[in-house]
């Protein structure tokens, strides 16, 4: 292979991905509206294209030229930079999350290449690390525009962020446990094949099927991450205007939303690497592998969305209480008995 | 060449932010800088190709440890360090302070002057040194923690335990019971 190529290969995807980042969030924003629509019997968007397919055009649109607003006893400096915080956060946070198996893109390339845009041998860690970073945007937005709101917002998402973190983080120590790696590409090759039920039933060799109980404080955790319903308390509408980002508006807010929608996506790919085999599927060759991907990911952010609009707001002391009482006790009584399955079968 | 230029990056970041984390008034912006600081050194563990580090440092620091810090400093709204008459001079400039921080300043100058003599090997990675094996990989280090160094690691929870029961203690107020 021409040496050249592989930079521009690599250079290629993270443009493909970057973009894809963005597109989904727009995308987004329409399937909630529109499923929002359905669960409550109406259209949601109908007016903008047929069906409304062009509702998130006609939002661009606007929020761009709205005029930004500052308030005067803002922090000029933080004010600008948390938005910024937020949306670098992340769309760092997909660089270390693998999407497909290694391929040479159907003989277009001699040596094959591995979807996803680096492969670190911690990349666990990586994605834990640079999501938790996420949180400073919204507590800085919180703080910098000097509104009681506002900060009302920034300080219930710190809170957030000190109950639910131990949690998230011991329910991956079980998956770890089991892969014995700390590589999300390791992890998923490890979910190769199939188990078998009394010796004949086929299950695929899934996290998800022995690490029930870790899958479901990992997605109880990843929404508490994202701030989405039920845990949304940083926006709470009903009792704080917008929360963290009443101050905000034009293109300084609308980066906050494509933040939340674009670590929807990061926590759902992580989910399905994780939990779910990610690109592995019974009888779908290697090849396709990012399809199957592409589905497993769409079927967890179809949830994230059902799950926003039929569980009501939590109280932000509510969630304090779940996170230390119940969420973190659980997931370590989940991570020890998973290290003793682990050092049994092993033995 | 690289490394070099990418090596002096990062530590002139880390030295200016921890710089301006005393230097100026700010208590939200100290937080932030700090911050900043924790960064800069993780991009260095990284150089020194010891990535599990460098993730732990952003995780356990910059990611927990400085949220409760900026909950603090949100919940108790800390004004800015000035207006108070005893607070004209900068806090360093009071002359207690002053004779004890400059007995500190000169007591670690030194410290890190004879550190600096004693290291012999400045010009080998420390992915090419002899524990390199334990630096990179985690099942190394792990097993190093839980062996080698199980007391000090032990003694340091105690440690941390002990400042735990004494904030609590102190954060009583007289009269509760």
């Amino acid at each position: 292979m021409e040496p050249y190529i592989r930079p521009v290969v690599i250079g290629v995807m993270i443009f493909i991905v970057f973009n894809a980042l963005i597109i989904a969030s727009a995308i987004l924003v329409l399937a909630e509206r529109k499923i929002m629509g359905f669960m409550q019997q109406r259209y949601g968007p109908y007016l903008v294209g047929p069906h409304g397919m062009l509702q998130p055009i006609a939002d661009i649109l606007k929020l761009v030229f709205k005029e930004e607003l500052r308030p005067k006893g803002a922090d000029k400096w933080l004010f600008t930079l948390a938005p910024i915080l937020s949306i670098v956060t992340a769309f760092v946070a997909f660089a270390t999350v693998p999407f497909g198996a290694e391929t040479t893109l159907f003989g277009f390339l001699d040596e094959p290449i591995k979807l996803g845009i680096a492969d670190v041998n911690v990349a666990v860690l990586v994605v834990f690390a640079v999501t938790s970073m996420g949180v400073y945007g919204i507590v800085l937005a919180g703080w910098a525009s000097n509104s009681k709101y506002s900060l009302f917002g920034g300080l219930r998402a710190s809170a957030q962020m000190i109950s639910y973190e131990l949690a998230y983080a011991t329910s991956l120590a079980a998956v770890i446990l089991l892969a014995g790696s700390l590589s999300l590409r390791e992890i998923v090759d490890a979910q190769q094949g199939f188990w078998y039920l009394f010796g004949v039933i086929p299950v695929p060799k899934w996290y998800f099927f022995v690490q029930i109980p870790g899958f479901i404080i990992y997605v109880i955790a990843g929404v508490a991450e994202t701030n989405r319903a039920p845990f949304d308390f940083p926006e709470a509408e009903q009792e704080l205007v917008a929360g963290y980002n009443t101050e905000y508006s034009s293109v300084r807010f609308a980066l906050f939303p494509q933040a939340e929608y674009i670590n929807m996506v990061t926590m759902s790919a992580v989910a399905t690497d994780l939990y779910l085999g990610g690109w592995h599927f019974p009888g779908v060759p290697p090849a396709f592998g990012w399809i199957v991907f592409l589905a497993k990911v769409s079927v967890f952010l179809f949830v994230y969305i059902w799950m926003r609009w039929t569980v009501p707001r939590y109280r932000y002391d509510q969630l304090m209480m779940f996170g230390w009482k119940y969420l973190f006790p659980a997931s370590v009584l989940n991570l020890i008995v998973t290290a003793a399955l682990v050092l049994y079968f092993n033995a | 060449m690289p490394e070099t230029v990418t090596f002096f990056l990062f530590a002139a970041l880390a030295i200016g932010a921890s710089t301006l984390v005393i230097a100026q008034r700010n208590p939200m912006y100290s937080v932030l800088l700090l911050i900043a600081s924790f960064g800069a050194l993780s991009g260095l563990y990284i150089q020194l190709e010891a990535p599990f580090v460098a993730v732990a440092q952003i995780i356990i620091y910059a990611g927990a440890i400085m949220v409760l810090f900026l909950f603090v400093v949100m919940l108790l709204n800390a004004p800015k360090e000035d207006g108070a008459d005893w607070d004209r001079l900068h806090p360093l400039r009071q002359p207690g302070v002053a004779r004890w921080g400059t007995l500190l300043a000169v007591l670690l100058i030194v410290q890190l002057a004879s550190a600096l003599m004693a290291v012999r090997e400045y010009n080998t990675p420390v992915g090419a040194q002899s524990d390199a094996a334990t630096v990179n990989s985690v099942a190394a280090m792990g097993r190093s923690i839980f062996t080698r160094h199980t007391f000090a690691f032990e003694a340091t929870s105690i440690l941390i335990l002990v400042a735990m029961v004494g904030a609590v203690v102190l954060a009583r107020r007289e009269g509760d019971q």
